[in-house]
């Protein structure tokens, strides 16, 4: 094993605890602490795959802006900040049985896949280029479409929230 | 290469030698370099941070009509060591029921994230810690990082008052961000790079001649990034009891206050990297010892102009500060990278830099006089209800709705 | 080589701030009581619970800002090829922001820019 192997090793098993410690702490806003350190996580991934881009974008969209609008929609609900119910009912068993077999499944169905066997190819020089990402974006042939409707589907999500916001002051008033 | 054209490279070679020398491996000889190279370029920062507060006490000093420190060794150089000893030894009050993980946690992100942006920032041709090639967005990165360190602050401390300037203190950074990384797609668009160096080496002209109105953008959002005045309505002192740093003390308080100047020189240094060509100057390529000097001469005239800002201008109310940005500031700066990308490419074909120079700031002029145009209008709009007759208005006991919302 | 750069001085970065604040802890007195650990608001004791409820407004701005944040991103890879785009792919662009500047404009109209 390479140290980068040891190293991603050690970053994966981070990530999977903090996202396994989002769902079963107590107290909300550890829940937050951890879903950060969670997304970090997969930041790091990103940086040692050696593409940066991801890995700034995961840190500047999900923790920049992401995980603040989770803890402001959390101040907004009513004040349940420690959770004092059962964290588990009877019938927990039967999903972690399921979601066992699942992944014995994934795991046998990939391992068969060639894929895991070869070497991965070198990316070309022009991999790191994000030019190339740009001119596809505004490309006709490629991605123009795609990067329009994106747009439209901001404007949405924009015209959405403003919608639920003077609905909610409806309600004040 | 001598020692007087590029110190740090030539102390770091013959380190390596040394380190060869004693049997290291190369490989792993590199690897202690480096931590070393990026433990020296963090305690140089935060040992700058001592410098500044002297700096700047002294220069808001004289703007007040006063001397400013002047007891303490020459010109009261050492009055901020002696602060800092005081600061040291001070106690640290932890208040009952604080969340103790997020409130130690966030003077060290506070720091953490301003410093972070050292990391990416060209010194010189050779005098850098990391050239990456998504340099731009690394720094916005950071600037979340710190973001976070606030709002742990807030909900750490168990108090309303820290929560509620938390909050107050997020909603402004998250605003001035937004116009802030659009002008950033200035620099960007004229360099065709996201890394720093390569944005440096391409202003053979600067690129405030350039953008001169999308500079101005971003050295306003840089000041309202730090929290000083005219926005620091974050930690009014007159105002509100704190901000979010109430229940802080000793050198925990202290790191935040750290972070302030740092951020504020910080601050100052990108708009030399982004705008004012950053280490290029006269033979700067030659003697890359010589670019750092440019690099700080620009950075500091930057920074004093900041804090002239900061000892002059009143303070913004929050509501002010929201209109600033969401009605002035982001659609302006949008319409701007538009008018640039556009003019841009109309006159890029001419091929002769002096009239992309010249179409570039008659534009700049226009959309600057269409936008004072604007705010007279508004402003003109606002003053008329004033002269009006007001209608009286009578006490009427209102139904008090049963949530109490603060703010 | 770079990014181990970066993530060594992310961690120096870290560590810094964190030795200073542990060093001074062994350096200062700690003398802690009742009234000096008790929450600092005013001297007026605390009524309820100190993690109150928040108005819907700090989500707007945050969700507006979500959207400028995922919109900038996308436009940055633009103008890392803004010097080999065509004026086609320019205006494709400016279409881009003309869209959200319209969203922009709409929030304003429906008063949700007002700070109140």
């Amino acid at each position: 094993m390479t140290i980068q192997q040891v190293f991603f090793l050690a970053v994966a098993a981070i990530t999977l605890f903090a996202a396994v410690m989002v769902v079963s702490t107590r107290r909300i806003m550890h829940a937050a602490l951890w879903l950060i350190l969670a997304l970090f996580g997969v930041a790091v991934s990103f940086a040692l795959l050696e593409t940066g881009f991801f890995a700034v974008v995961q840190v500047v969209v999900y923790i920049g802006a992401i995980a603040i609008l989770i803890i402001f929609a959390v101040m907004l609900t009513r004040q349940v900040f420690l959770d004092v119910g059962p964290q588990l009912n009877r019938g927990w068993w039967i999903p972690a049985v399921l979601v066992a077999g699942l992944y014995a499944a994934l795991v046998g169905v990939l391992s068969t896949w060639s894929g895991f066997q070869t070497q991965a190819a070198a990316l070309p020089e022009a991999a790191s280029d994000l030019s190339q990402f740009g001119l596809a974006l505004v490309d006709v042939n490629a991605y123009a479409v795609p990067f329009e409707v994106a747009s439209v589907l901001l404007l949405g999500a924009l015209v959405g929230a403003i919608f639920v916001a003077s609905d909610r002051k409806g309600v004040e008033r | 290469m001598t020692f007087w054209n590029d110190p740090v490279n030539f102390i770091g070679q013959w380190l390596q030698s040394v380190l060869v020398s004693w049997g290291v491996a190369p490989d792993v000889a590199q690897i202690i370099l480096l931590v070393l190279g990026a433990g020296i370029l963090g305690v140089l920062g935060l040992v700058w941070v001592i410098f500044l507060i002297w700096y700047e006490r002294k220069i808001i000093g004289r703007m007040q009509d006063r001397l400013g420190p002047n007891r303490v060794g020459p010109w009261g150089l050492f009055q901020p060591f002696a602060d800092m000893f005081k600061i040291f030894t001070k106690e640290y009050i932890t208040p009952d029921g604080a969340d103790v993980v997020p409130y130690n946690l966030a003077p060290v992100l506070a720091v953490a994230g301003t410093l972070m942006i050292w990391g990416v920032i060209p010194f010189a041709s050779t005098i850098f810690g990391a050239d990456i090639s998504v340099g731009v967005l690394f720094i916005i990165a950071a600037g979340a990082i710190g973001e976070l360190g606030i709002l742990f602050a807030g909900w750490g401390s168990n108090n309303k008052y820290a929560l509620l300037g938390a909050f107050r203190s997020v909603a402004q950074l998250i605003s001035y961000e937004i116009p802030m990384v659009i002008t950033l797609l200035i620099p960007v668009m004229f360099s065709g790079s996201l890394s720093l160096q390569t944005i440096v080496q391409s202003q053979s002209l600067w690129y405030v001649l350039l953008a001169p109105v999308p500079a101005l953008i971003f050295l306003i959002t840089q000041i309202a990034e730090v929290g000083r005045a005219p926005f620091d309505l974050i930690e009014a002192e007159s105002e509100i009891v704190a901000g979010f740093n109430i229940e802080y003390s000793g050198l925990k308080f202290g790191m935040f206050f750290v972070a302030e100047f740092l951020h504020a020189f910080t601050a100052a240094l990108l708009f030399a990297v982004f705008f004012l060509g950053g280490w290029r100057g006269p033979f700067a390529e030659q003697f890359p010892l010589l670019g750092f000097v440019y690099l700080w001469i620009k950075t500091f005239a930057v920074y004093w102009f900041t804090v002239m800002i900061r000892g002059t201008v009143p303070r913004f109310r929050i509501d002010q500060m929201m209109d600033i940005n969401w009605k002035m500031l982001t659609p302006l700066a949008l319409v701007m990278v538009l008018v640039t990308a556009v003019v841009h490419a109309l006159v890029r074909p001419i091929g002769s830099p002096v009239v992309s120079l010249v179409a570039l700031l008659v534009a700049n002029l226009v959309m600057l006089v269409i936008t004072l145009q604007f705010i007279r209008n508004s402003a003109r709009a606002r003053r008329r209800p004033m002269v009006a007759p007001s209608t009286v208005v009578v006490a009427r006991p209102e139904p008090q709705p049963t949530q109490s919302n603060p703010e | 080589m770079d990014w181990l750069y970066i993530g060594v001085f992310m961690l120096v970065a870290a560590f810094l701030p964190a030795a200073a604040i542990t060093a001074a802890g062994f350096l200062a007195p700690k003398k802690p009581n009742k009234v000096k650990s008790s929450t600092y608001e005013c001297g007026i004791e605390t009524v309820g619970e100190s993690w109150v409820q928040f108005k819907a407004q700090y989500y707007i701005f945050g969700l507006i800002f979500l959207i400028f944040d995922v919109e900038l991103v996308l436009l940055f890879p633009w103008a890392v090829a803004y010097n080999k785009l065509t004026l086609f792919g320019i205006f494709e662009a400016v279409l881009f922001v003309l869209i959200l500047l319209a969203g922009l404009i709409y929030a304003w109209r429906k008063g949700d820019l007002e700070w109140i």
